[in-house]
Parts: C-alpha cells; structure tokens; sequence
C-alpha cells in the first residue's frame, strides 16, 4: 500500500465538493485544531473527521495507510510531550497533528489533483501582482505530491542496493545515493518540463 | 513534414573541459521516420534535444521549418513533442489522465475538451482503464505509453524520442514499436536498440560528435556494428 494519498473516486458527496471549498475546510480545521485545550475536543475532532472519512466512503485499509507512516513519529513525540508537559497536552498536540495530516489526507483522496492545482493558481493570482506566477505556485503543488512517490520509490530502490551488497546499516551509505538520485531526478524533471512547455 | 536544418552545429557543455559533444554537424532532415544510432556519448542525445531547444547550440544553427531554435523555442516546443528514456522523469502528475490533462494546460482549452481529449488518447494507447490508477504504479511499458500518450495529446508535429525502449522488456519494445509505427507525424527516433531502425526512412550513425553516416537504415546498421568490429 503507498504512502502516498492519491485521487480515489468513490462518486461520494465528498469528491464532487469544489477543491476550493475542500481546501478552505482544511485551513479551517487546522486553525480550529490549534485552539483545542481538551483531550475530549480532540477525541471529537477524531469523529468528526471518521465520519468525513466515511461520509467519502473512503475503504478504512485506505485510511489506515494514511496513518500508519506516522505512528512511530507520533509515538515518539507523545512520549516527548507527556514528559515535558503531561499527558492531557500530548494527547491534544500529537492527536491534532495526526488529525490534520488525516484531513489534509482526506482532501487528496477526494480531489483530482487538477482541480487542487486550479484551486491554488485561483487562490495565487493576487500574487501575480508581486511577481509571483499563479501557475508555478499550482505547478509546485502538483510536484510536491508526485514527488512523494518519486522518493519514496528512490528510497526502496537505495535500500534494495544496500541489501544486495550485503545489507549494510549505514545511513550515509543510504543517504548519499538517495539524495545523488533525486537530484539527477530533478534535472531530468526540469527538462522534461520545459520540453512539455511549462518554461513558456 | 517539418523540414529540420542543422548548419554548422557544434555544442560543448560548460564545466565539462573543452571536448566538444558536436562537430561541425550539417544534414537536412525531412522524412517521415529518421533513426540515430551512435555508441554513449557519441553525441546523440544532444543532437536531438536540440530539436525541441532544451540544448541551443554554441556554434551553428538549428531550424525546424525555418524556426530558430535560439530564438523561437516557445512556438518550437508548440510543435516538437519530446519523449525522454526514462518516462519517470517525465511524469509530472500523480494519475495517468492528470498528468496527460497536464499537457493541454495554458493552451486556452475548456475543462470539457480537455477531458474528451485525454479520454481519447488514453483510448488509443490502451490506458483507458488506468484513467484514475496512480502513474508511479504503472508497468514501466504503461509507463512509457503514458509518456508517450503525453506528448502526442497536443498534436506536435514532430515527435523526438531519445532512446523510448531502453528500460523496457522485449513485449513493451514491441509495444512502444507498433505505436510509432502508427504514427502520422514526423518521428526522429534515437536508439541503442537497432532492429527499431527496419521502420526507419533514414538512418544516421553519430561517432564522436559527427555524422559518421547518413543513407538507408540496413547500410547504417552495419556500418555502426562495423565500429565495434
């Protein structure tokens, strides 16, 4: 199963929303997650976004893999947080995090990554007015997500090279292919760009 | 067909030493189906990015139907379609029809036309089925296809494919074969893999950044595995 939350058309409710409306409730409910104090708020908050997630009819293994790359993180910063500052606050820091990486997650498995992009070069044009070209802001958007992919892939790639000559633990012997790669990677992507005539 | 010219084209990349990549390149290019051969680094891939202007000469001149290459790239790419080897790099979007949608963007189309489009050539390369599949999950064929079906959504006029078999098993060579083969525009085609060079109209041999040979693809095929003779 991918990391990676990509389109998954179900014909729900949810995916016909405009990608506009989507992304404002994802801001909104980010924002409203940073003024959670209570545990129970965020356990509502959790509801909230189960019944989204079925509203969206989205299969619970999908959900789950939405969740499941995060959890040794999350584990690690709730421990962290409980000791510094007590297990109602790390309930709330850590569960909105996870919260919000769902929802955001929620919003990809039910947008077209086309209608993301126009969303964000619509809501980028006044940025035109310094300078900024809308479209790149979109085009920035669309890379980001697949380049989730990309590296992801780099990454098993690096990580079977290492198991095929000998399975070494090294992680500059990890790392330093992996970033040589995704950067050859990156030049290759520039080029294909500009032959698709994104430079125009 | 487009008419291509190259006129004295010599290229060396900055920070590579002075070792010039072409020498003093000159041909005329204007039949359906053109092959390149050459062994690695004998300059092939640089002789057809600068089809498509992603490498401007550093002497000499290169035009597509009159075109300048160092000066009208914008209206050059409009008709040149390029296909790289490795399709991952040119995967833009996550979903298949997303990132063949991708190419019509900024071409003044609406939403409806570019998804008839999109259908339409997913149809004709067999990709209908993964309208909506993640591209990264794609075989490295329908990887290639998808490339392909991305370049040829915008109707280019000359389509440029730099090595389209390399990474591909015998099954997807035929595959990717049989749809060049079927199409209408003008393909200028390089390979390492020569029987694709039986569908070629004319066949060049690049070696050491010149044309070593220019004539009909049998006599091209042996004069090339003469230099490793």
């Amino acid at each position: 199963m991918s990391m990676l939350a990509i389109y998954l058309p179900t014909g729900s409710v949810v995916h016909r929303l405009p990608a506009g409306v989507k992304l404002g409730g994802l801001v909104a409910g980010c924002v409203a997650l940073l003024l959670v104090r209570q545990p129970w708020q965020t356990a509502a908050a959790g509801v909230v976004l189960a019944a989204l997630y079925a509203l969206a009819r989205i299969p619970w293994r999908t959900a789950w893999s939405q969740a499941r790359p995060m959890l040794v993180f999350a584990a690690v910063l709730l421990v962290f947080q409980w000791v510094v500052v007590g297990w109602e606050r790390a309930v709330v820091i850590v569960g909105g995090l996870v919260v919000a990486v769902l929802l955001a997650g929620l919003v990809t498995l039910t947008t077209r990554t086309v209608d993301l992009v126009d969303a964000i070069v619509w809501a980028s044009r006044p940025l035109a007015r310094v300078g900024v070209d809308p479209e790149r802001v979109g085009l920035l958007l669309a890379l980001g997500i697949r380049s989730v992919a990309v590296v992801a892939d780099l990454a098993r790639e690096v990580r079977q090279a290492q198991l095929a000559r000998g399975g070494q633990r090294s992680a500059v012997a990890f790392v330093v292919p992996l970033v040589n790669r995704t950067l050859r990677h990156a030049d290759r992507l520039a080029d294909a760009l500009v032959a698709r005539g994104v430079d125009d | 067909m487009p008419v291509i010219e190259f006129a004295g084209v010599g290229h060396t990349y900055p920070g590579i030493g002075s070792t010039p990549v072409l020498r003093d390149v000159t041909c005329r290019l204007a039949e359906h189906r053109v092959g390149i051969v050459g062994a690695n680094g004998s300059g092939k891939s640089t002789f057809v990015r600068m089809l498509n202007a992603l490498v401007v000469p550093s002497t000499g001149t290169v035009r597509i139907d009159g075109l300048d290459t160092a000066r009208d790239a914008r209206a050059i790419r409009r008709r040149v379609g390029f296909c790289f080897s490795d399709p991952d790099a040119q995967i833009v979007m996550p979903t298949v029809a997303e990132d063949v949608a991708f190419s019509l963007r900024r071409r003044g189309l609406s939403k409806q036309e570019i998804a008839d489009r999109v259908a339409a050539t997913l149809a004709a390369y067999e990709l209908a089925d993964h309208h909506d599949h993640p591209a990264h999950l794609l075989s490295s064929g329908q990887k290639q296809l998808l490339a392909l079906a991305a370049v040829l959504v915008t109707e280019p006029d000359l389509v440029v494919m730099d090595e389209p078999t390399t990474l591909l098993d015998l099954g997807n060579i035929r595959r990717v074969r049989e749809t060049i083969r079927a199409l209408p525009q003008q393909v200028v085609l390089v390979t390492h893999h020569l029987e694709l060079l039986d569908d070629v109209d004319r066949a060049l041999v690049l070696h050491e950044g010149r044309i070593a040979f220019d004539g009909e693809p049998a006599e091209a095929r042996t004069y090339y595995e003469g230099l490793f003779a």
